[in-house]
C-alpha cells in the first residue's frame, strides 16, 4: 500500500473576503432550510462525544430529526468526559492582551503552519460564544471571588485564556452537552441508541446516506437510513495500543468511511503528552494523563548527573537540571506539547531518565508548595494529586511526580472542506475525527474548543449546504446498498470468529502497539519507518491466519468488539507510517531524525511540505492515492517557532 | 515511600475469584471459580481482570464480560461489587482505579455485578443503567437552545455556590449509590444533578418543575426511597454529600408546593 501521487485538486471551498469576515460571509451565503421544513430531513449523528454530543442537541432543537448512535452504554460516558485541564476562549477577562486574532494565531504557530488559516480563525472566532454557551447550561466553571469567571494559562500561549472546572472541564462540558441531548431526548425530537457500534457507511448514489451498525447487546446488525451522516468518533492513538484513549476509542468509523471514499488527511500527525504517568509493566491496559495545567507550578527536572540513583529529595539544587527552563527561557514549562516531549525523551535517551524503568523525568511541585502553600496546591490540582497517588502509591505533595510522555491525541483525521464536508457528500466529520484545525500539532485546551465550535456552531450551520443543495430522493434501509453493507459487515465479522487460532487480538494489539511506539512514535526514520511497513503486514496476515476470538456473533462479545477494532488498526497503521515517511521534514509532533538542526529542534520544509496530505483508497491491495491540499498563509507567515 | 526509586521486585501475588456468570438477562446466573498467578500489585483490578480473561481465552473458555472505559475514573462505564462492596474496599475509588497493593496474596475476591431492580444485569458483570439516562431526560438540564446564550460573565455567580454546584456536578453516574444500598434508591444520583442546577442562577427558571419531573422519572424506574442509611455516600467514588439528598428533599417540598399553586 505505498503511497502513489494523485492529480485531482482537492477543493477546500474556502469563502473569499478578508479572513476575519470569511465566516460572516460564509454563513449569509448558506442555503437556509425553513423551520418547518427541517423535520423532513433526518441526520444521522455517529459519536456523542463534545462534537457529537453538541451537534446532535444543537440539530434537534433547530427541528430536524436526529438519530444519535454511541459505543458506550450512555452519551455521557464519551471519552471527551476524560478530558481535564480546560478549554481556550479569546474573551479577554484576564486583560492580558488576548483577542481573537491572538487565539488564531497562536493555533496557527502551535500547529507548526500545517493547518487551514481560514477554519482556525473560525475556530477562534467562535471560541467566545462556546464559554457562552456552556455557562448557560449550568458548567460550573472556576470562579472568581467577585463571581466572575477564572481563567488560568496553558502550554504555547503567554495569556490566561483557559476557562476550567477543577480538573474535570472535560466531563463537565461534556455533562452539558448530554444535558442538552437529553432535553431533545425527552422531547421526541432526537433518538439516542447506545451500545452500537458503527460498522460501514452506506453511499447511494455517490452521497452518504446511512451507516449499517451492530447493536453490542444482541449483536443484531442494524440498518440506519438518513439524509446526512455525522461522523464524530474521535482520533486514533489506540493504534499505539498504550494511550491515555479510553480503551473503546478506535478508528473504524473513519476507517470504514475512508473505504468507502472519504479521504484520511495527516495521518503521521500524531500527539505525544508529555505529563503522563509513567509505564509501571507489561500488565499496563493504558496510560492515564497528568493535565497540562499542572505545568503552571510543576517544575520539570532530571538529575545532571546520567545513572543518579539518588532519591529526589537528596539531589541538591545544583545538581539538578531543570531543562525546559534552561533551553527555553522564554516559555519555560510552558512549552508546547510536541516540544516537552521531545525534550523529555531526549534526557532519557541520554541516561538521565529516573524511576525504576529510567523512562521518567520528575514534575515537582516543592517549589510551588513553599511559595503557595499546601492547601493553594490542593486547591488547583487535589484531584490529580490524589489520582497520581492512585496509581502509583506515591504522595505528590511529598516526592516530585514521575511523568513520561504518552499517546494522547491525533491531529491528523477524515480530510473536510470548509463546511466539514469529507470528500463523500453528505458526510460530515466533527471534533478529533477530522484533520481540520491543529495542524501538525494541537495546543492545550483547543480540543474542547474545537469539538464544541464544530458541533454547536459550525455544522448546524454548514449542513444545509448539502441538505438543501442537493437532491436527495427517498432512501431507505432497504436500498440494496444498506443489503450490501450489511452483507459485507456480517462476512467479516464471521470470518474474524471462523479463524479460531492460538493468538487473543489483545496480545496481537499489543505487538502492533509498541511496534508503533518504537519506530513512527516520538522520533521517526527511514529506516525504522520502512521496517515498521514490513512488520504491520506480517502482522496483519497474521490476525487473520491465527487470531483466536470465542463466543457468537449474535451475543455481547467484548473480544469480537476488541478483534474488529484491532483489524482495522492494522490496516490504517501501515497508512499512518506511509504518511510518516513521505512527510521528509520535522513539524509539530511529527518528528524526522534526517531533519533536525544542530540544536536538536525540528527542521521543517516549507518549500516542500506546506501542504495537507489526503488520502485516498483504491481498493484493498492497492496503493493509497496522495492528494495534496496546499496551505497558503495570508495572515501569519510561516516562521521557525521558536519558544526559547 | 521506599519502593518508589529501587527497582519493584513485589513478589506476584495468587488470588482466588468468585466471579457472577450470566449468560443473558433471562437466563439464571452463579458464581463460578477461578484461580489466579502472577498478579502485580501494580496492576489495576481491571487489568487483574484482563489477565484473567486472557487466561480463560486460552483454556477455550468465554471472558469475563465487564463494563469499562476511560479506566482513570471519570466516564463512570466501570461498576462491580467486590467482597460485598460497590467499587470495592478502596474510598473515593472506581474499580478501574483500585489497585491490586489494596489485597494480598492467597486473597479470595468476590465479584458481582450491581444490584437492583432498575438494572437488569445484561451478561456477566454488566448491567443496563439507562434509567439514569431517563431521569436525565426528564429534566436534568437548563432549556437553553444553542446560540441564545448571554455574554458568560453578565451572571456572575457566587464562588462557594459555584465550588458546591461542582461538588455535586462531579457525579460520574456510575450507579455505585444504587447498588450499596438497602432501598436500590437512587437518591444520590438524582440529588447531585438537582442540587447543581438548584446552586446556581442558571438554574432557577426551572428549578421547580425539574426536581418534582426527575423525582416522579425515578419512582417509575422502580429505584427505592432513602432511609437514611448513607451507604451512598460511603460507595460514591466521587465523595458526593448526603446533604444533597437533604437539599432535593427540600427542594421537592417547595416544587410540589408550588407546581400546585396556580400560575398567574
Amino acid at each position: 500500500m505505498s503511497a502513489a501521487s494523485g492529480s485531482s485538486a482537492l477543493d477546500p471551498k474556502i469563502p473569499g473576503g478578508p479572513l476575519a469576515e470569511r465566516w460572516t460571509r460564509h454563513k449569509f451565503a448558506l442555503k437556509l432550510i425553513n423551520p418547518a421544513n427541517r423535520r423532513k430531513f433526518h441526520v444521522i449523528v455517529v459519536g456523542t462525544g463534545l462534537a457529537g454530543g453538541s451537534a446532535a442537541a444543537s440539530l434537534a432543537e433547530m427541528g430536524y430529526r436526529v438519530t444519535s448512535l454511541c459505543i458506550q452504554d450512555s452519551p455521557r460516558r464519551a471519552h471527551s468526559i476524560a478530558a481535564q485541564g480546560g478549554i481556550n476562549a479569546a474573551k479577554n477577562y484576564p486583560n492580558d492582551g488576548d483577542s481573537v486574532f491572538r487565539l488564531f494565531y497562536d493555533t496557527i504557530k502551535g500547529g507548526d503552519f500545517r493547518s487551514r488559516e481560514s477554519n482556525v480563525y473560525r475556530l477562534a472566532e467562535v471560541s467566545n460564544h462556546i464559554i457562552d454557551q456552556c455557562v448557560a447550561q449550568g458548567v460550573p466553571f472556576a470562579r472568581e471571588y467577585g463571581g466572575l469567571l477564572a481563567n488560568r494559562s496553558f502550554g504555547g500561549a503567554q495569556v490566561a485564556r483557559t476557562f476550567y472546572a477543577r480538573g474535570q472541564t472535560g466531563q463537565q462540558l461534556l455533562l452539558g452537552a448530554y444535558g442538552a441531548m437529553m432535553r431533545q431526548q425527552g422531547a421526541n425530537r432526537l433518538t439516542v441508541l447506545p451500545r452500537r457500534e458503527m460498522m460501514d457507511l452506506v453511499v447511494v448514489d455517490g452521497v452518504a446516506r446511512g451507516v449499517v451498525a451492530r447493536n453490542l447487546v444482541n449483536g443484531e446488525f442494524e440498518r440506519y437510513a438518513g439524509d446526512a451522516v455525522l461522523l464524530a468518533t474521535g482520533g486514533y492513538s489506540n493504534v499505539f495500543y498504550l494511550s491515555t484513549n479510553a480503551k473503546a476509542c478506535n478508528v473504524n468509523a473513519a476507517w470504514r468511511a475512508h473505504k468507502r471514499g472519504a479521504y484520511f488527511a495527516n495521518p503521521c500527525f500524531t500527539q505525544i503528552h508529555p505529563t503522563c504517568i509513567p509505564v509501571s509493566g507489561g500488565h499496563q491496559s493504558k496510560l492515564t494523563l497528568m493535565s497540562e495545567s499542572l505545568r503552571n507550578d510543576g517544575r520539570v527536572w532530571v538529575p545532571q548527573r546520567a545513572g543518579d540513583e539518588r532519591a529526589p529529595d537528596t539531589i541538591p539544587e545544583a545538581e539538578r537540571d531543570y531543562f525546559l527552563e534552561r533551553k527555553y527561557p522564554s516559555f519555560g514549562n510552558l512549552v508546547p506539547r510536541d516540544v516537552a516531549s521531545r525534550n523529555a525523551k531526549e534526557q532519557a535517551d541520554q541516561g538521565r531518565g529516573v524511576g525504576p524503568s529510567r523512562m521518567a523525568v520528575y514534575l515537582d511541585f516543592r517549589d510551588a508548595i513553599a511559595r503557595e502553600g499546601v492547601e493553594t496546591i490542593r486547591e488547583r490540582y487535589g484531584n490529580l494529586f490524589q489520582m497520581y497517588e492512585r496509581i502509583t502509591g506515591e504522595d505528590p505533595y511529598r516526592s516530585p511526580m514521575r511523568i513520561y510522555p504518552a499517546v494522547h491525541y491525533t491531529m491528523g483525521g477524515l480530510w473536510v472542506d470548509y463546511n466539514l464536508e469529507s470528500t463523500v457528500p453528505g458526510l460530515f466529520v466533527l471534533g478529533e475525527a477530522n484533520f481540520s484545525d491543529h495542524g501538525a500539532n494541537r495546543l492545550g485546551a483547543s480540543a474542547l474548543m474545537q469539538g464544541l465550535a464544530d458541533g454547536y456552531f459550525v455544522v448546524p450551520a454548514t449542513i444545509a449546504a448539502h441538505l438543501a443543495g442537493r437532491k436527495l430522493p427517498p432512501v431507505g434501509p432497504d436500498h440494496a446498498a444498506f443489503r450490501e453493507a450489511e452483507s459485507a459487515a456480517r462476512d467479516r465479522t464471521r470470518r474474524i470468529l471462523s479463524i479460531q487460532g492460538r493468538r487473543s487480538a489483545d496480545s496481537i494489539h499489543r505487538e502492533l502497539g509498541a511496534l508503533m511506539w518504537n519506530r513512527c512514535g516520538m522520533a521517526r526514520n527511514a529506516a525504522g519507518l520502512g521496517e515498521a511497513i514490513e512488520k504491520i503486514r506480517a502482522l496483519r496476515a497474521e490476525f487473520w491466519e491465527n487470531v483466536r476470538v470465542p463466543g457468537d456473533e449474535g451475543d455481547m462479545n467484548a473480544s469480537l468488539e476488541h478483534a474488529g477494532r484491532v483489524a482495522d488498526f492494522l490496516e490504517f497503521a501501515e497508512l499512518l507510517v506511509n504518511d510518516a515517511l513521505q512527510r521528509e521534514e520535522s513539524c509539530g509532533g511529527h518528528f524526522r531524525e534526517e531533519h533536525q538542526t544542530p540544536e536538536n529542534e525540528a527542521r521543517r520544509d516549507d518549500e516542500r511540505f506546506a501542504f495537507a496530505a489526503a488520502y485516498e483508497h483504491r481498493g484493498d491491495g492497492n496503493p493509497e492515492v496522495l492528494h495534496k491540499e496546499p496551505l497558503a498563509f495570508e495572515a501569519v507567515q510561516p516562521s521557525t517557532r521558536s519558544y526559547r | 515511600m521506599s519502593t518508589a526509586h529501587g527497582p519493584e521486585d513485589r513478589a506476584a501475588m495468587r488470588l482466588t475469584l468468585h466471579v457472577w456468570r450470566q449468560k443473558r438477562s433471562s437466563a439464571p446466573g452463579a458464581l463460578e471459580t477461578y484461580s489466579l498467578r502472577g498478579v502485580s500489585p501494580d496492576m489495576s483490578f481491571l487489568e487483574m481482570l484482563d489477565v484473567l480473561n486472557e487466561q480463560l481465552l486460552e483454556s477455550g473458555r468465554e471472558p469475563v464480560a465487564f463494563d469499562h472505559d476511560c479506566r482513570e475514573g471519570i466516564c463512570g462505564a466501570c461498576s462491580l461489587v467486590i467482597n460485598g462492596q460497590a467499587h470495592g474496599p478502596e474510598r473515593e475509588t472506581t474499580t478501574c482505579q483500585l489497585h491490586m497493593r489494596r489485597f494480598h496474596d492467597g486473597d479470595v475476591i468476590t465479584v458481582e455485578p450491581f444490584r437492583a431492580n432498575a438494572f437488569p444485569v445484561l451478561k456477566d458483570l454488566v448491567v443496563d443503567r439507562s434509567a439514569f439516562d431517563r431521569i436525565l431526560a426528564a429534566g436534568g438540564f437548563v432549556s437553553v437552545n444553542t446560540g441564545s446564550a448571554p455574554e458568560a460573565n453578565s451572571l456572575p455567580v457566587p464562588r462557594p455556590d459555584a465550588e458546591k454546584a461542582m461538588d455535586a456536578a462531579a457525579c460520574i453516574g456510575c450507579g455505585a449509590c444504587v447498588a450499596a444500598c438497602p432501598n436500590a434508591a437512587a437518591m444520590l444520583f438524582v440529588a447531585a444533578k438537582v442540587s447543581q442546577l438548584a446552586l446556581l442562577p442558571q438554574g432557577a427558571p426551572e428549578r421547580e418543575s425539574r426536581v418534582v419531573a426527575m423525582v416522579e422519572q425515578m419512582d417509575r424506574e422502580g429505584f427505592g426511597n432513602c432511609s437514611n442509611h448513607f451507604e451512598c455516600e460511603a460507595a460514591c467514588p466521587k465523595g458526593i454529600s448526603v446533604a444533597n439528598i437533604a437539599r432535593m428533599n427540600r427542594e421537592f417540598l417547595r416544587g410540589s408546593a408550588r407546581s400546585a399553586e396556580p400560575r398567574t
